[in-house]
């Protein structure tokens, strides 16, 4: 499979109420590597082993959420290509300077169908993941926090999720992995989608309240991973929303948890290689709970109810 | 170890928090239930109670979901707040939000909705 569109999600940037106390946890408790400040006062973050500037933005504010989502194209050429697309379908684009974010070029922002802010960008800084690229050595995994290996992918709420996903299909080259259906059997209660050959980079669930945010995932190697990150999570009183347990949608291993602002995040392992060749999965809305939580088999209050 | 006694008016239930937890924390640690329980740290607004008698000591929370004039007059999310005294509070739209989203969309049953 060649890719040479839409790569990866390469940023979210993050609301949170006491940044310093955020700075802090995102550092010792989530184990990311501080890559710096700008003059907004942004606080810039990275995983051990993202090769690119950084993949977190926290900025303070008076309420929690995500302020954009942003992911990674192949060039400056694609970039170009693709804000073309999204005109042509009638999609208002605004450029973003570079370096308004730290090490990175400009951005393609524009609104999604359900609010949220998405961006297109072409170039960041590689800083490495301190391996080098001649006869690298493993990073053994050490050191404080839970330190994933990526930010991966998010998850966002809001009303027309059909428009989003034409969006993401038809300007940008997704493809439909999973979808959860209402009882009618036609509508979409969620979707899942990657532009990759992963089982999700990003999902979407329906509901009344535009741009909101569910979650944004991180990526672990192994189970055993995810129970470690468990533990860490106790051990420093985070507040835990569910897990850990499996999903039956993308069948990723999973824990539900929150930053100290608020907002969801996902530390996640395993899910399926999905190539658009491949028929998507329909869950019906009778197997929602087992969709979401494998070995519960059932929702909690908060799946569908809290969101920042 | 100073714990205090919180009671929830509008079911009559009852507890006793220890002062380092927050009010939200200290109804969850008994199993006790009452208040919806969210993220637990100041963002979500599904926890949000008014306090109607006693003193807390509180951190910061979503303007989202709580204006200043509603903290200034005890509206808070008690997930924030710690008591110093004993406490009477009174939930404030429990899980609003649980049924808003079944309006979406028009004309379609929700998953939950039996």
């Amino acid at each position: 499979m060649a890719m040479t569109g839409v790569l990866r999600p390469g940023h979210a940037q993050i609301r949170v109420l006491d940044l310093e106390e955020s700075v802090a946890w995102y550092t010792n408790v989530m184990g990311l590597v501080p890559m710096g400040r700008d003059v907004q006062g942004r606080a810039y973050f990275k995983t051990r082993q993202e090769r690119d500037h950084h993949s977190i933005i926290l900025r303070q504010a008076d309420r929690a959420g995500m302020d954009f989502f942003g992911f990674k194209v192949l060039d400056n050429a694609t970039l170009n290509h693709l804000e073309k697309k999204l005109v042509a379908h009638g999609v208002r684009t605004e450029r973003i300077p570079a370096g308004d974010l730290l090490e990175t070029g400009e951005r393609v922002r524009f609104n999604l169908p359900t609010g949220h802010a998405i961006e297109l960008y072409a170039e960041k800084k590689d800083v490495g993941n301190g391996m080098g690229y001649v006869n690298p050595d493993v990073d053994v995994l050490e050191g404080k926090g839970i330190a994933p290996t990526r930010m991966d992918h998010c998850l966002i709420y809001g009303p027309d999720i059909d428009a989003n996903r034409e969006l993401f299909e038809k300007v940008l080259d997704f493809t439909l992995v999973e979808r959860v259906k209402l009882e009618d059997g036609t509508t979409d209660l969620a979707t899942w989608l990657t532009c990759s050959a992963k089982a999700h980079d990003i999902a979407m669930v329906r509901h009344n309240e535009p741009d909101k945010m569910h979650h944004v995932s991180f990526r672990l190697d192994t189970w055993e991973q995810v129970l470690r990150a468990a533990d860490i999570m106790s051990k420093n009183r985070t507040s835990i929303d569910f897990g850990p347990t499996r999903h039956g949608i993308t069948q990723g291993t999973t824990i539900y948890f929150f930053d100290p602002s608020g907002n969801r995040l996902e530390t996640f392992c395993g899910g399926y290689d999905h190539y658009p060749d491949m028929h998507p999965i329909t869950w019906t809305w009778d197997e929602v709970g087992a969709g979401i939580y494998y070995h519960a088999r059932k929702l909690n209050d908060t799946f569908l109810t809290v969101v920042t | 170890m100073a714990a205090y006694t919180i009671v929830i008016e509008d079911t009559g239930e009852s507890y006793r928090c220890v002062e380092y937890r927050s009010v939200l924390e200290g109804m969850e640690a008994l199993g006790k239930k009452g208040i919806p329980v969210g993220c637990r740290q100041g963002g979500c607004g599904v926890c949000k109670v008014r306090v109607t008698a006693g003193s807390y000591t509180k951190r910061v929370m979503s303007r989202e979901h709580v204006s200043a004039e509603e903290e200034a007059a005890g509206c808070v999310l008690s997930c924030r707040i710690k008591p110093i005294t004993d406490l009477r509070l009174a939930v404030i739209g429990p899980m609003r939000k649980n049924v808003c989203w079944m309006a979406e969309p028009a004309g379609v049953s929700s998953v939950l909705s039996t």
